[in-house]
């Protein structure tokens, strides 16, 4: 649209009127990129005190904690990897918020999505991998695409809410896969909670296999090159089709979008369904990129932390990607924290999430501060 | 008792006022109007302490005083009843009155007093309130007053009104009016902000007119008339009737056939009305706000489920009932529905996206392939509306929150004409716009008309579809009570029909 709006200069647009629309540009990147950027970096000072009053050097913390993520190959192998569910679930709470949803769900869509791919690659071992494969992860998607719908059928149907919902299914995920790994498909003496491997046809290749100097003992696998392309998928989905319209437009005013002839219910129920497939793909990365088994609660709060990742990102594909990588830099980081230093632990991850988060949050009561100090005024020019 | 002296306020580049100046005598009501973003509402605002001027100063009885919030305003006797409220919904009238100004210790809220006190206060004026009543059970109209009530508590003398008959109904706004009177009786200063040029002349003793954040003119009221405020507000002449040919009617477009409709709550809200709508005719519908007028319409476009209505609804003869809101918009029904903020707009989206809301899934919104959203299709019917209903700023790009209330409903009007409609159903199409819009407004509808368009008003102000409508039918208790031709009928006898007395 900027495009077509420099296209046709001085006709049907005053002369006057264009700066304007550039100022407007700037100011919407800026409150985009530089709010949460704020946030992170408050969050590090408030950060940097508290390590400094527990009695280590903040400098040395900060240095093992984000230098640590940078380190050719394992270090950014490792964050890439990490920031590879991230991504998923960060993207997963974006387009059901974009939607008007809050999905706290994520955390068992990805379980189920895990299990139900692991369950194809167990049954289906032997399988040629053209089959298989994109089986196993279409599986993954499936699956949660039905996790994440059925909250959304039922407050489609119901009106019941999205909310409570997410959270109880959770709780019924977890347990019931937990259920079928130990009385099923677990491989007999294992003391592990874990199921028997999937055929070796269901793998995915890790990275380190058309990277060179990338060791293939680096479990970053394609799941992150799929992230990549969820981004692209979600952005595409959002603002480029009529689907993406129909579900912003029902999140942005449910009762401006019945008007225009869209049904909420069917918004609700796909925005959900897409939502659960996006972080049911954590499995993918997860059981056909890393372990190669369904490993019973592996994941790191993974759903939780994407609610985080959503609203630092300010849900956009964008912002999810750069928030999941800031997160990956810390949860790997925090390994060295708490070894290197002597009193901080790796719970300074967490604190700075929290803070991180609280500052989001918290957006509109800097913004008024900033204004005054006539920031905004000078970065329009 | 207050004068402004050339004051000044920018926002940004916006000189929202400039060197503003005008005074108000104690004892009178003034009326200050202009249009939206003329400045009244920022000039008032200084004046209450809620921004302070880059320039210029305030005299309150003859001294200069400095108001930096509404605390001093407050101790200095002025009070400002606001167009939002700003009342605690489960709490009661007296404590929403005393909150900030909270009577006993810190530990005991002595509230009697306050009460005996409020009761008082409300029995001087004739308000009617009482002080143990909890605000969600009050109408708008009574949370008016004790928001008044608000003011006179805190020993307002000067009473500033933000757009106050903005929510009321024709009825409460007489009786407001009438409180206005006492409390002027009664020596309170009162300063009224409106666009509306009925209220200015029926109410104010004198008349400030604002134009682009300066004051254009200062008049007494008994000796100017509507035609020059209009001229003075807008900066041109303005045609304040609506010139239009006799109707010629065609075919029957819309037809409704006892068609009843229950409200969520199960209350009956439309009760078996019947009546047809022909191409090329202004069907009005006039009637006391919450008579079933929104439910109506509301129907008509397919946005009632069906399980709360029954009878039946043809389009050119066709049977519509089941069709939802997509299938009527593709027959050709536009709708311009009543609340522009809650139904007619996505306020964060583009004006550009808000041009295609309703055919955002067809062309031009949607590229061949049927799918992808064609921005240049969508830019280009974005330009059209823009040029068309010279909706302004014209920048596509804007949120349709950043434009003033008329130019969000001349975009409205604009997406649905384009569609391009058979049968028009139009609600409330000119309430908050001013009066430059107003005009454009009805301008528009009447050449849809002259089009062969069938169209159905529906509009709270009785003086616009008298004037726009061809032939009128008034709604009472969600029943059609009658039909007046209105180039006859009287506004009192159709009053008393839309109170529901019949006509002799």
């Amino acid at each position: 649209m900027k495009r077509a709006l420099c296209r046709r200069p001085g006709q049907f647009w005053d002369k006057d009127q264009r700066p304007k629309t550039k100022d407007q540009i700037v100011m919407k990147l800026l409150r985009e990129i530089l709010f949460p950027l704020i946030a992170v970096v408050a969050a590090f000072i408030v950060g940097g005190i508290v390590v400094l009053i527990i009695g280590d050097s903040p400098i040395q913390t900060y240095r093992l904690l984000i230098g640590s993520a940078f380190s050719w190959p394992d270090g950014i192998g490792y964050t890439l990897f990490y920031a590879t569910p991230l991504i998923f679930t960060g993207l997963a709470v974006a387009v059901a918020f974009r939607c008007g949803l809050l999905n706290i769900g994520a955390e068992g869509q990805l379980y189920i999505g895990a299990f139900a791919t692991a369950w194809v690659g167990i049954k289906l071992a032997g399988t040629s991998a053209w089959i298989l494969l994109p089986l196993c992860c279409a599986v993954a998607i499936a699956a949660g695409a039905i996790w994440g719908g059925i909250p959304g059928l039922l407050k489609a149907r119901f009106g019941s809410h999205e909310v409570i919902n997410t959270i109880m299914l959770n709780f019924i995920a977890v347990a019931l896969v937990s259920y079928f790994t130990q009385y099923h498909y677990k491989a007999p003496g294992d003391p592990i909670l874990q199921t028997t491997t999937i055929g070796t046809t269901a793998h995915i290749a890790r990275l380190g296999k058309f990277i060179p100097g990338l060791p293939e003992r680096i479990p970053l696998n394609l799941a992150f090159i799929f992230a990549i392309i969820a981004c692209a998928f979600v952005y595409i989905l959002l603002w480029k089709t009529k689907w993406g319209y129909e579900i912003r437009a029902t999140g942005a005013n449910p009762s401006a979008a019945e008007y225009g002839g869209i049904s909420i219910r069917k918004q609700i129920i796909l925005a959900m369904a897409i939502s659960g497939g996006l972080a049911g793909m954590v499995g993918i990365n997860e059981v056909l990129g890393y372990r190669y088994r369904y490993y019973d609660g592996f994941s790191a709060n993974y759903g939780f932390v994407g609610i985080a990742v959503a609203l630092l990102g300010r849900n956009h594909p964008v912002g999810v990607f750069l928030a999941a990588l800031l997160f990956a830099i810390l949860l790997r980081g925090g390994i060295f924290v708490d070894a290197y230093t002597v009193h901080v632990s790796k719970d300074i991850v967490d604190m700075l999430q929290g803070i991180v988060i609280v500052f989001v949050a918290a957006e509109a009561a800097f913004r008024g501060p900033i204004k005054k100090f006539g920031l905004m005024r000078r970065a329009k020019v | 008792m207050i004068e402004l002296r050339n004051i000044t306020k920018r926002f940004g580049d916006v000189l929202a006022n400039d060197r503003v100046s005008f005074t108000v005598g104690p004892g009178t009501i003034h009326a200050i109007i202009g249009e939206n973003g003329a400045g009244k509402s920022t000039a008032m605002r200084i004046a209450y302490g809620f921004y302070t001027s880059d320039d210029g100063e305030i005299l309150i009885d003859g001294q200069a005083r400095e108001i930096r919030t509404p605390h001093d305003a407050i101790a200095l006797g002025v009070g400002m009843v606001h167009q939002h409220f700003m009342l605690v919904e489960p709490m009661t009238v007296a404590e929403n009155i005393v909150l900030g100004a909270e009577p006993g210790s810190a530990i005991s809220l002595d509230l009697r007093e306050a009460a005996d006190e409020i009761r008082k206060l409300s029995d001087e004026f004739k308000l009617f309130v009482d002080p143990n009543a909890t605000i969600e059970s009050l109408s708008v109209g009574q949370q008016q007053r004790v928001e008044l009530l608000k003011a006179l508590y805190r020993h307002a003398q000067l009473l500033i009104l933000d757009e106050p008959t903005a929510v009321l109904t024709p009825q409460e706004v007489e009786e407001f009016f009438a409180i206005l009177r006492r409390m002027r009786e009664q020596g309170k200063t009162i300063v009224i902000i409106t666009h509306k040029l009925s209220e200015v002349l029926a109410i104010s003793d004198n008349v400030t007119v604002m134009r682009d954040g300066r004051v254009v003119g200062d008049l007494k009221t008994p000796a100017t008339n509507a035609a020059e405020l209009a001229r003075l507000m807008v900066g041109r002449e303005v045609l304040l009737r609506v010139e239009k040919p006799d109707a010629k009617a065609g075919a029957a477009i819309l037809g409704a056939r006892d068609l009843s409709i229950v409200g969520r709550d199960g209350s009956k809200r439309v009760d078996g009305v019947s009546f047809e709508v022909r191409a090329g005719e202004i069907v009005g519908i006039a009637g006391v706000e919450g008579n079933g007028q929104t439910e109506l319409i509301e129907a008509l476009a397919g946005l009632i489920p069906g399980s709360h209505m029954s009878g039946e609804i043809t389009f050119q003869g066709r049977d519509i009932t089941r069709l939802d809101a997509r299938k009527r918009k593709e027959l050709g029904i536009a709708h311009v529905p009543e609340d522009r903020h809650r139904r007619g707009l996505l306020l964060d989206f583009s004006l550009a996206e808000n041009t295609i809301l309703g055919v955002h899934y067809r062309k031009p919104a949607v590229s061949s392939n049927g799918v992808l959203l064609d921005e240049r299709g969508i830019q280009r019917r974005a330009e059209q509306v823009i040029r068309d209903f010279d909706v302004r700023p014209p920048n596509p790009m804007l949120p349709a929150r950043s434009l003033s209330g008329g130019n969000q409903q001349k975009l409205i009007i604009g997406r649905e004409f384009e569609l391009p409609p058979k049968l028009l159903l139009v609600s409330q199409p000119t309430r908050g716009v001013d009066i430059g819009a107003i005009e454009f407004i009805h301008r528009k509808i009447v050449a849809m008309r002259d089009g062969g368009c069938a169209v159905l008003l529906v509009s709270a102000e009785l003086e616009e579809v008298t004037a726009l409508a061809d032939r009128l039918l008034v709604i009472h208790k969600g029943q059609i009570v009658g039909e007046v031709d209105p180039k006859v009928a009287t506004s009192e006898e159709i009053g008393l029909m839309m109170t529901g007395g019949k006509r002799s």
